[in-house]
């Protein structure tokens, strides 16, 4: 069912802190990880669970550390993992960035934080703006040591009570971010729009709140039919939205956590034309150069203009002597990733621009393959949402009857949007 | 400030200097000293020796001190059993303090403590804790239920703590809730005390909609192993628990999707509500797709299993399935298994070009496994066979040593689906025999020669080439090469018969290997004293390979469905192998009773690890199928099963492929007894039968006397299939033999057990060999104590037959 230990270790595989939470398992057992790790490694085998003939280990690695999970019995693996990514969330509202150094800076407060939120192995309370009331590392006499928030056990277990603000202001961002996938030939083999709904809220009390988007279902539900709506596929919520309410009426209505946070996602397949298209011709001639011609276009309204367009184009590793000629935007050869990545600050909709690039191949091939990684595209388009998605309302209601601002903002921007070349 | 300060110091007399620190007045320097020790614990120092020291500074006013004396409690009491019980004290009275978060850290660290002694101690503290007007004490103390039960099981049931706990199941916080099913599911786990009753189910759904998202995991993971009363019950959880399909956190969807596909089970499959709830489950899934690549991982080791068991849910989403560059090798190798999974006609022509892609990228096992990948949609989707072979040649025509011989292989495979329709791609894989260095790809490739010799010119010349190095060759490889110049031989005896004879004595005589030489003779001698029915034999008609080859076997497919998410459902293996042996025997029996679902089945697998190895020790059974099937040499060892159906024999594993191939898969499902007869027993009646491949012992039999199991005089020792300490008394003795030409099940029923068994039956599975009973198993009733009977049951081999890999161990 859970956890027997976590572990939090360097790259060598050495232990920076344990915590012991079932006392069924040797604590020694995790010098086995690395050397079963690397044995994995070297077979090309590695996955994100390692089974040893006494323990299972489930880990994740970020930055230089790894965290691991031992487990003895049929454990939900997934349970586990979102724990582990959990902690690092936690981890990161306390000390930022959390590397090896950091962690042992604050090895304490790790400890105490480790004991709060897992018990016997079973996850308990994970809200980081919750924990910070009442685990801190100021040294407290027990006459005044805090005690748990309310919040801990409540039913809304991630808002306290008392929160107040001067000025009660909400900030929606919806982001949209375009994943695409276009074969060498220029069929697009995969398009989705993941959104998510980011909300930022100084509000002051246990406020109360409906977002009203305009969602297909709950329109044709109502008679709207007509009106312009968006078929959301699937949505995800924060566990603060009433998720049975949304299955009965779709309504969205929640009780926020202060601060700020991810209220829901969505996903959908609907096929949209690319916003941006690269074509490219290469011309290769081995052992001497290599020729590129790129023409980008921007397939969304004129009025709309993508911003930070960024498209990086693959070259091979042992290219040199790069020469580049355009007339917008600036290029730069990025050895490093083997690539090169043309900037464009401003790129407006309906627009079609060259880039031309020349590189130099050495006269001996080398023998190592190299793998065709894709183009890749990044760029933001603000105001602008691919699916249509409108925020038609944000109702705030609070006992104390105050009125709060929500603004809300829009933006498109590129999640994997990859093209592979030939 | 940091901390890191505390893991510098590692001079001489540490320990000495960290006592005087402890011990000293300044507060500050005692906290200090403190945190240094934790410091020198959690590096691997043993720091043991200051426990005295340290559980003086437990009497602190300091939070932030005693949780740290608190966790070098926890890592040292044990060493220290005698010391702890000075810590007992300060934890009663703290369990009394006014502060909540005190008496929660002091009931949750002394769960934590591993001493018999302090377990006594912690009695009373806990029980007041579980009625704590703080609900933050209520749930740590619904944990600590758990944390005594693992140390001390008795204990809990006298004090009556399970009660106790059940009660937090009906407390107002939602939380407490959580915790005290959290407990319950894992004290259940390891002894079934508290049944989980519809009453209980309703508490749980409300609970449901306000704890918190590991709460929801928890009583998920709870309902999973609750089985509805009617399907009205099951619809109504159903409804109630969809919802959380939208939940964020990846670990609710799954064990959402976990129940949600047991429950399916038991509503009726055509009506509308199924429908509505299959369209529901795709999106979720597809979503989970864009998580961390580690949960990534483990939903797709999850989708492949639900694929399985309905392909419908995900039969529109291959796109999502299509392998991005930058994903890990981990994801990109799942990926691939589900995309052929859902491989069919209307999607073949994108994912035959998907897979061309992936062919041609540079990691090895990913390359292999694309154009394996390949062969299969060509086997799998009849329409596309044409295309997949056009695509494999262009691979080959690559030039890429490892694509080659993977090529070679799958293309081989190809051949025994198709018979007769790709011959004329034979002379471009010849142009590359000299690059296939593998023993897979070269036994593929002589395979190849041999089946199409009379088609192939210089058939001769090809295998000649390999003989010279025969005796460095794998033994796959030369198995193959035997039986592909013998086959060549029957095609073409004109001008072959140096060949053959040299192959012949290669194989008999200068060989150790004694698979080798027992099939060299067994050529010989056929070719030698009657060529027609070597020609019969060698030359038969081949079965033809079945489309989908790594299917699970149903029984532990449906019990993996049910434990969606866990470890059991990543590595497909049955959960109970993760399993502590320790904590296992007491819930064996009971679970097997429980389960009236196809599930119960397997629930109990869990001996199979240990008793496969003693029960399934090789006894020969040289019947002539078996001998027939492997004379045939089909089974390259690859993965493909001879789908014995076709020809009605036992496919036996060809010498190479290891004791482990056994025929063991005649499990026999433990059919329930009448339960109201009052004995109630004769439950887990199961049984399997083991034999072992034709091995060298039974072929020197074979010889000694010209096929005994033809004329039927062989008796062969019974085996123990079923041990009376598991089935409550009954002892099944059996095996499984051949006499005048019909296959014979003789089983011995013992009675073991005090009273007189009845009403029971025995069962056999669907097996991989088709083999059923003739005519049903007569059971004389009742059987007295100590009695025994002798039952030989007729059996037929037509039966319906499970497609899979054969079983390998002992159900019971």
């Amino acid at each position: 069912m859970s956890s027997s230990a976590i572990f939090i270790l360097d790259l060598k595989g050495k232990v920076i802190i344990a915590r012991n939470y079932r006392g069924d398992i040797d604590m020694s057992v995790i010098d086995r990880f690395m050397p079963l790790l690397m044995e994995k490694e070297e077979e090309g085998m590695v996955t994100p669970v390692l089974v040893h003939p006494e323990v299972t280990f489930v880990f994740i690695k970020h930055t230089n550390i790894y965290l691991v999970s031992s487990c003895r019995t049929n454990v939900n693996v997934t349970l586990v993992l979102s724990f582990l990514y959990k902690c690092i969330e936690v981890f990161n509202e306390y000390f930022k960035d959390v590397e090896e150094e950091s962690v042992r800076d604050n090895f304490v407060v790790i400890y105490e934080l480790l004991d709060e939120m897992m018990d016997f192995g079973f996850p308990q309370t994970t809200e980081s703006r919750i924990l910070q009331e009442y685990i801190t590392q100021e040294g407290h006499k027990l006459e005044n040591a805090p005690r748990p928030p309310m919040a801990v056990t409540n039913a809304v277990s991630w808002r306290s009570e008392g929160i107040k603000y001067r000025k009660n202001e909400v900030f929606l961002d919806v982001i949209e971010s375009v994943n695409m996938l276009a074969s060498a030939n220029g069929t697009v083999l995969q398009s989705e729009i993941v959104g998510v709904v980011k909300m930022r809220v100084y509000l002051t009390g246990m406020p109360e709140l409906r977002l009203g988007l305009n969602d297909k279902v709950l329109f044709e539900g109502s008679g709207r039919g007509k009106s312009k709506s968006v078929e959301l596929e699937d949505v995800k919520f924060h566990q603060c939205v009433r998720l049975s309410r949304f299955d009965n009426d779709r309504t969205i209505s929640f009780i926020p956590p202060d601060g700020s946070f991810e209220l829901m996602s969505y996903r959908l397949n609907t096929v949209v034309k690319p916003l941006i298209w690269i074509e490219t011709s290469v011309e290769r001639h081995s052992h001497s150069r290599v020729e590129y011609m790129i023409k980008a276009k921007s397939q969304f309204k004129r009025r709309s203009t993508a911003n930070n367009v960024e498209v990086i184009i693959p070259v091979p590793s042992d290219a040199d002597s790069p020469k580049f000629k355009t007339s917008i935007g600036s290029v730069r050869y990025t050895p490093e990733q083997s690539a090169f990545v043309w900037t464009i600050k401003s790129f407006p909709g309906g627009k079609e621009y060259l880039l031309s690039a020349h590189f130099s191949l050495p006269s001996v091939v080398s023998e190592e393959s190299e793998g065709r990684p894709p183009i890749k595209v990044k760029f933001e388009i603000p105001y602008f949402t691919t699916s249509g998605i409108q925020v038609r309302y944000l109702k705030i209601i609070e006992k104390s009857g105050y009125q709060a601002l929500p603004w809300v903002r829009y933006i498109t921007q590129n999640g994997e949007y990859q093209m592979r070349m030939k | 400030m940091t901390d890191s300060k505390y893991f510098t110091t590692t001079k001489k007399g540490e320990i000495f200097e960290l006592k005087t620190e402890l011990n000293s007045d300044k507060k500050e320097k005692k906290r200090e000293a403190v945190k240094k020790v934790i410091a020198s614990m959690t590096v691997g120092k043993d720091v043991s020796a200051l426990f005295p020291d340290v559980v003086n500074c437990m009497q602190t006013d300091n939070v932030e001190l005693k949780k740290l004396v608190y966790l070098y409690l926890m890592n040292y009491a044990k060493s220290q059993p005698d010391l702890a019980i000075m810590a007992v004290n300060t934890f009663v009275k703290d369990c009394e303090d006014p502060n909540p978060l005190i008496r929660a850290l002091a009931v949750r660290t002394m769960g934590c403590i591993r001493v018999e002694k302090i377990t006594e101690y912690l009695c009373e503290p806990l029980r007041k804790c579980m009625k704590d007007e703080d609900p933050y004490v209520r749930k740590t103390a619904a944990v600590c239920v758990a944390k005594l039960h693992d140390m001390n099981p008795t204990l809990v049931e006298e004090q009556g703590f399970v009660e106790l706990l059940n009660d937090l199941l009906s407390d107002a916080n939602p939380m407490v809730v959580a915790n005290a099913v959290a407990a319950l599911t894992e004290i259940n786990e390891q002894r079934p005390l508290i049944e989980v009753n519809s009453q209980m189910v309703n508490k749980l759904l409300t609970a449901l909609n306000e704890c918190t998202e590991w709460g929801q995991v928890f009583i998920l993971d709870a309902l999973a192993d609750y089985s509805p009363r009617d399907e009205r019950e099951a619809q109504n959880i159903c409804e109630r628990i969809s919802p959380r399909l939208a939940h964020a956190n990846a670990a609710v969807v799954l064990s959402t999707v976990k129940v949600l596909m047991k429950l399916i089970e038991l509503l009726p499959n055509d009506s509308e509500f199924i429908t509505q709830l299959i369209r529901k489950l795709a999106p979720p899934m597809v979503t989970l797709l864009s998580a961390e690549p580690e949960i990534q991982y483990v939903a797709l080791r999850n989708i492949n299993l639900i694929v399985q068991k309905r392909p419908d849910i995900l039969k529109q989403e291959m796109k999502v399935f299509f392998v991005k560059y930058n994903d890990p090798i981990y994801v990109k190798m799942e990926k691939l298994d589900i995309m052929i999974r859902l491989a069919q006609q209307s999607n073949i022509a994108q994912v035959l070009s998907e897979l061309k892609e992936y062919a041609t990228e540079v990691d090895v096992d990913f390359v292999r496994k694309s154009v394996r990948a390949i062969g299969r949609c060509a086997i799998k989707v009849e329409q596309s066979s044409e295309r997949c072979v056009a695509t494999l040649l262009e691979l080959i025509q690559t030039k890429v040593n490892y694509v080659v011989q993977e090529a070679v292989v799958v293309i081989k495979d190809i051949f025994r689906k198709y018979p007769n329709r790709y011959e004329s791609i034979i002379s471009t894989l010849c142009e590359n025999l000299d690059t296939l260095d593998e023993p897979e790809a070269r036994a593929s490739m002589i395979w190849i020669i041999g089946e199409y010799a009379e088609r192939i010119d210089n058939a001769d010349e090809l295998l000649e080439s390999f003989l010279d190095g025969f005796h460095d060759e794998n033994t796959q490889v030369q198995l193959q090469l035997l039986t592909a110049v013998v086959k060549l031989f029957l095609k073409r005896p004109q001008d072959t018969q140096q060949l053959v004879q040299k192959v012949l004595s290669l194989a008999t005589q200068d060989s150790d290997n004694p698979d080798l030489r027992d099939r060299g003779y067994i050529y010989w001698r056929l070719l030698s004293a009657d060529p027609v029915a070597a020609k019969q034999v060698v030359l038969a008609e081949k079965p033809l390979i079945s489309e989908e080859t790594d299917l699970l076997e149903p029984s532990l497919l449906d019990q993996l469905i049910c434990h969606i998410g866990s470890l059991a459902s990543v590595y497909h293996k049955p959960p109970n192998s993760f399993i502590d042996a320790a904590r296992q025997p007491l819930r064996q029996i009971n679970n097997g009773i429980s389960s009236g679902a196809p599930t119960g089945l397997l629930d109990t697998v869990a001996h199979s690890t240990t008793s496969t190895t003693n029960s399934a020790q090789p006894t020969v059974i040289p019947a002539q199928d078996t001998l027939i099937a492997d004379l045939l040499s089909l089974d390259l060892n690859s993965s493909i099963p001879t789908g014995a159906s076709a020809t009605g024999g036992f496919p036996a594993p060809s010498a190479s492929g290891g004791l482990e191939d056994l025929l063991g898969g005649i499990g026999g499902d433990g059919l329930m007894g009448d339960n109201s007869s009052p004995q109630d027993m004769g439950h887990g009646a199961a049984m399997a039968a083991a034999s072992a491949n034709a091995g060298m012992g039974g072929l020197a039999d074979l010889f000694g006397s010209t096929i005994p199991s033809a004329t039927g005089g062989l008796n062969l020792p019974k085996q123990l299939w079923l041990d009376a300490s598991k089935a409550k008394g009954m002892q099944l003795e059996g095996s499984v033999i051949r006499r005048n030409g019909r296959i014979l099940m003789d089983m011995t029923i013992t009675n073991k057990a005090m009273q007189a068994m009845s009403g029971f039956a025995v069962q056999l599975n669907k097996n991989s060999f088709g083999l059923f009973p003739a005519e049903a198993i007569q059971m004389p009733a009742p059987l007295l104590p100590g009695q025994s009977i002798n039952v030989s049951v007729p059996c037929n081999t037509g039966g319906p037959v499970q497609r899979m890999d054969p079983l390998t161990n002992l159900q019971v």
